[in-house]
């Protein structure tokens, strides 16, 4: 690993002072050492978060939930307000990664998680998200687990997040801090699409600090579940998820949230989905036909075309098994 | 491959280059020891090359494998992705501090022997610092799905899973006094 200076700032403004354009800040470290290990990432500084407080969850007023950067995956999911309120979310952390790494990764950690494409991944191969015009490996190279949705001519790298389709799903703020103050930006609009510059991967700029993740208050009376399907049971990235949250009076949908995961370029919400499905009866065969629409502009590569029908599956089965805890009286 | 020629020189730094060395107190198993490293150290190596501590071991060196697996504050963290300095202030538990002092083996350690729950041993220090960390956790329910689940993360090439699984429910057994 390339020598880096580390910096232990104790406060949120020398933190921000401390941060250049060669510097990383670093919370639980399992994406940042790992890429730097591999130099992927060669930060001349890293400034260290953990000495920033930042680590408590709260309910505010209006009744919304802000998280602490620090907040671990782990305790995060186990929190009795997240488990009671937004199991969805609850359910998708711990869905991801290992025991271990979910005690040591953040909350601002998992925001910013960067892609697990294996050309990413390593420096010898051309990339346009490492290296910005090298060119995409993936596009005609083993693409089986890239995106379909939300890529470009340049990436078609996956969002590798669990946790990130939840918070999507549910709505969320990231409060960041700079020297100019603080932002606070909608999680919709803080993960970038690759377009022309797969290299900038969020609307972070350099000298701010994620400080809070603000959970949308919970939707009254709402069911939710998060679905992940992956090669293996345990400790695997998505092939497709889903997180489904939706509210019915009688058999009506009423309100309906669904975020994907492991097929898009970003924490994905199908908004055509969506609006679809509000209105509408509650059954298996509405489900199939609105998961549909959530594909419709999907472009899929010679190794990943079965994540459409994956995916599409996925949306389904995520609102069946969301409904099916209505009947039986277990709200969200 | 290239990574294991770096980290194989971890530890030992250029005499002449101290210019970002940190020095830095590390409380393991009980003991406090002073160390002065490269801000680039991970706790894997500073335990295994520093300290002697070689009952964490490297596997992938990425947070895959889980045969790095130590407890912070009694939590379970993979070793290999934790930078030392960030371990400072916190209690750091390696399989050599387990066993109580006169050499009572710890529950975990006592069942793995009993169950023969392991073969060639290179992932049993992380598959046995994974476990007290979850028996320890009131948040991880103890039957067969959850433990397997939270256990996950340490992979047994010997697939040695069905001992592991017992053995790690028959400690919690031992534990809970059942």
């Amino acid at each position: 690993m390339q020598s880096f200076e580390l910096i232990r700032p104790e406060s949120v403004k020398d933190a921000i002072g401390a941060q250049s354009e060669r510097s990383a800040y670093i919370g639980g470290g399992t994406t940042l050492v790992d890429l730097m290990k591999l130099g992927v990432m060669q930060p001349d500084h890293v400034v260290d978060t953990n000495r920033l407080g930042l680590d408590e969850i709260e309910v505010l007023d209006d009744g919304r939930l802000k998280i602490g950067a620090r907040v671990s995956n782990s305790r995060l999911a186990t929190d009795a307000r997240v488990e009671r309120d937004y199991p969805v979310l609850s359910q998708a952390l711990l869905s991801g990664a290992s025991t271990g790494l979910r005690n040591m990764a953040t909350t601002a950690g998992n925001v910013m998680q960067r892609t697990r494409c294996p050309y990413f991944r390593d420096p010898a191969k051309p990339c346009n998200k490492r290296e910005p015009g090298t060119g995409c490996s993936a596009m005609d190279g083993i693409n089986r687990n890239h995106a379909v949705l939300g890529t470009s001519e340049h990436c078609i790298a996956t969002h590798p997040s669990d946790m990130c389709v939840a918070m999507a799903a549910i709505g969320a703020t990231v409060v960041v801090e700079g020297r100019k103050g603080t932002r606070e930006i909608p999680f919709e609009d803080f993960h970038l699409l690759p377009g022309d510059h797969p290299e900038r991967e969020h609307d972070l700029r350099s000298d701010e600090l994620i400080t809070h993740v603000v959970l949308d208050a919970p939707l009254e009376g709402a069911v939710s579940t998060y679905l992940k399907l992956r090669d293996r049971a345990s400790y695997e990235f998505a092939l497709a998820s889903c997180a489904a949250i939706v509210t019915l009076e009688g058999t009506k949908v009423t309100a309906a949230r669904i975020a994907l995961g492991g097929v898009a370029t970003k924490p994905w919400r199908a908004v055509d989905a969506e609006a679809a499905l509000v209105g509408e009866d509650a059954t298996a065969k509405m489900f199939e036909q609105v998961a549909l629409l959530a594909f419709q502009r999907a472009i899929p590569l010679e190794h990943n075309a079965f994540k459409v029908e994956l995916g599409q599956q996925a949306i389904a089965r995520a609102l069946r098994d969301a409904v099916q805890q209505a009947s039986q009286g277990e709200h969200q | 491959m290239a990574d294991a020629t770096l980290d194989a020189t971890v530890g030992h730094v250029d005499p002449n280059d101290t210019s970002s060395l940190q020095t830095m107190e590390l409380t393991v198993n009980g003991q406090t020891h002073t160390l002065t490293l490269e801000p680039n150290v991970v706790l894997l190596d500073a335990l295994r090359e520093r300290l002697n501590l070689t009952g964490a071991k490297k596997g992938c060196d990425h947070g895959q494998c889980g045969a790095c697996t130590v407890l912070i504050d009694g939590r379970a963290m993979n070793s290999c992705l934790l930078l030392a300095a960030l371990a400072e202030g916190q209690e750091i538990t390696t399989i050599e501090g387990l066993a109580d002092e006169d050499g009572t083996l710890h529950p975990i350690q006592q069942a793995f022997l009993e169950h023969d729950a392991y073969q060639c041993g290179y992932c049993t220090a992380g598959q046995m610092m994974m476990a007290t960390s979850i028996l320890n956790d009131k948040d991880i329910a103890k039957d067969p799905a959850s433990i397997k689940e939270a256990m996950s993360g340490n992979i047994c090439r010997c697939g040695a899973y069905k001992n592991i699984l017992d053995a790690v429910q028959s400690a919690h057994r031992t534990i809970e006094g059942a």
